[in-house]
């Protein structure tokens, strides 16, 4: 079987407040050893956190693209304060087409310059990307919650306006986001004065009902899903859909080991099987989720018919 | 000063005709079906009911405000393309909109309506505001419920359009259209469906000790002693724990309703266009009573008379209420 060399495998930005430390040495091993094709940089949650981690920015991009990854840079998902107007504005603003917008924010200070359209920008239907691609978006991540049927008529027509389309497969899926930190909260704190509480919890702050269920896990103002959606034995429909691009989370686990697998199975060098094995022996106990792809519950774990 | 109108809701056709004879400068609604995001069984207006109610409020000089505020998924747009040219031939004076391409349709096939931005569109700065006006030609601007005071204020001087927020109702706690939370334990879309919390995914169980826990698709959302009140389990209204937090908490926020009648007179000299009170779901008589209230506060305000707040501020009373972020950052 030819390999698949037309799919781009994509590492999404850090959606935690992982240390500066932390970043180098994470992106030092994906620039050495991950088959990702394109990675995403950039502070989307808590403009709070930026300074600690921008400096290194202009050495991880130069490292990623010696590498041979193509360097995306992501911008915040909530702009309304001066300091994220003027970060938004001020990425907006590079030469490079590789910006991701995520707020509108974005979309007014890129004018029609090229740029990405980021998973928060709700493009949810054909209209809707047919407009951005107007606007001079090249490229879509459409909504996590988006699904199957839904998924194949927006990427078709994304694909007949030439733009890229990707879809999340891996890691947990963003549920919302807020004005109020809640990791602050959680330790009696407010957003001003939060103390970087956030940085304690690499993969997120779980939380459990009170029967004692996990249930969703708070990143700062941002709430995610406690399971990893792993969308592997879908990637072949994925594909047949028109999908361009799988975007892989970072979460607090082998990324490295996390992309081969998806990039095994791009290339029919495992079988589907064997591949959700590995990923499960690398997620250790977290559960997986593909339910919003099946028109589900998104928390379910729906099994594919027949692997594809 | 500013034309303070007040926006009120329908969520039938009764509480409509309530809402216009209470003083509502303009009320708003949605069809029985996904293009709005209070698509609840029992609620909203079918095509002939709108034909009723639009003739009925502009007859008594009150503006009928359509929302199409969900988000389309791929495939089903046309639901949203007739409703807003069903909208348009029943002569509704404005249509307030989150999705870029229903923005965009309406822009181009229906230029004489105004559009009004929702809150599910979350823009919530100058620029983001902007590109909406520009591209759309956006009249108007419903604010999320995240921004101070004087945030609004500076806001206004950044903007060509006209500022709504709430001032009444149900505090929604995370960016409106960003959420996900319903369906990913119901498998029912907030943006896509109009669907949040839905009532027949909830269930209540009691318990030996007499605790009651409420429940969402079978997950605990709350847990209320003996002598506590069961609260509706909404997702970000409920409690949970957390490593360090053994005793259940609201990591979100607590089963609170928004009143800034307080705030009322600020936010009329901070230049605020229109107040919007939140609740298609409720009764005809609370629809009265916030309604009156708050027509007779405004008419005092705008008149130069002193209002009587207390009336307002009663109308939660027994409940916890919050003035969320619009008092102070500290709520952030």
């Amino acid at each position: 079987m030819a390999v698949n060399d037309m799919t781009k495998l994509t590492l999404g930005p850090i959606a935690y407040h992982w240390s500066a430390d932390t970043r180098r040495d994470f992106y030092a091993r994906i620039a050495d050893e991950a088959p990702v094709d394109e990675v995403y940089l950039g502070e989307v949650i808590c403009s709070k956190r930026a300074p600690f981690h921008e400096a290194d920015l202009p050495e991880t991009i130069d490292r990623l693209e010696r590498a041979g990854k193509t360097v995306i840079l992501s911008t915040l998902a909530e702009v309304m304060l001066k300091r994220e107007r003027k970060a938004t504005e001020d990425l907006a603003a590079m030469e490079t087409p590789e910006i991701e917008i995520n707020n509108a924010a974005g979309l007014f200070a890129r004018g029609k310059r090229p740029h990405r359209i980021g998973p928060f920008m709700n493009a949810y239907n054909e209209a809707t990307i047919r407009w951005m691609a107007g606007q001079g978006a090249t490229h879509i991540c459409l909504p996590g919650e988006l699904p199957a049927d839904a998924i194949a008529v927006a990427a078709k027509a994304a694909r007949e306006l030439g733009l890229g389309v990707e879809v999340q497969v891996f890691g947990r899926a963003s549920l919302a986001v807020s004005a109020r930190c809640y990791h602050a909260r959680a330790h009696d704190r407010t957003k001003d004065n939060c103390q970087f509480v956030c940085e304690a919890d690499a993969d997120g702050m779980p939380l459990r009902t009170t029967d004692n269920s996990p249930i969703l896990r708070v990143n700062g103002i941002q709430t995610q899903s406690e399971s990893y959606v792993a969308l592997l034995p879908e990637t072949g429909e994925l594909i047949a859909n028109n999908i361009s691009h799988l975007r892989l989370m970072p979460q607090a686990v082998d990324m490295v080991a996390v992309a081969t697998v998806f990039r095994d199975v791009l290339d029919r060098a495992r079988a589907v099987d064997d591949a959700d094995a590995m990923l499960r022996s690398v997620c250790r106990t977290t559960p997986f989720s593909n339910g919003f792809y099946h028109g589900k519950a998104g928390y379910r774990r729906i099994a594919m018919a027949s692997p594809a | 000063m500013s034309l303070a109108e007040l926006i009120c809701p329908a969520g039938t056709p009764a509480a409509l005709r309530t809402a216009v004879d209470a003083g509502a400068d303009a009320v708003y609604c949605g069809f029985q079906d996904a293009t709005n995001a209070r698509n609840f069984p029992g609620l909203n207006f079918t095509p002939d009911e709108l034909a009723e109610a639009v003739v009925y409020a502009h007859a008594k000089d009150a503006k009928v405000l359509l929302a199409l505020n969900t988000y389309p998924p791929a495939g089903k747009v046309d639901l949203w393309r007739q409703a807003a040219d069903t909208g348009t031939r029943l002569g509704v004076d404005a249509f307030i909109v989150a999705d870029m391409g229903v923005a965009d349709y309406i822009a181009r096939t229906h230029p004489q309506v105004r559009l009004h931005l929702s809150v599910q569109a979350a823009a919530s700065s100058p620029e983001a505001i902007r590109y909406y006006c520009e591209s759309f030609g956006v009249k108007r601007v419903v604010l999320p419920r995240i921004l101070t005071i004087p945030e609004i204020r500076q806001i206004r001087r950044e903007i060509p359009c006209e500022i709504e927020t709430f001032i009444f109702g149900n505090h929604g706690l995370m960016v409106e259209g960003r959420c996900s939370l319903t369906n990913y334990l119901t498998g029912q879309s907030t943006n896509m469906d109009g669907i949040c919390s839905p009532a027949s995914e909830v269930d209540y169980a009691r318990h030996d000790d007499g605790s009651m826990s409420s429940r969402l698709a079978g997950f605990t959302i709350d847990c209320f002693g003996a002598d506590e009140m069961a609260g509706y389990p909404t997702i970000c209204k409920g409690r949970y724990t957390a490593p360090h937090r053994p005793e259940a908490y609201y990591a979100f926020e607590e089963p609170v309703s928004l009143n800034l009648s307080r705030l009322l007179p600020q936010m009329i000299d901070a230049g605020i266009h229109a107040f919007k009170i939140e609740g298609r779901q409720r009764s005809k008589s609370y629809v009265r009573n916030v309604v009156s209230a708050f027509r007779a506060a405004v008419d005092d305000i705008r008149a130069g008379r002193t209002a009587n707040i207390a009336d307002l501020v009663a109308l939660t009373e027994g409940q916890k209420q919050t003035q969320g972020a619009f008092e102070t950052k500290k709520w952030r």
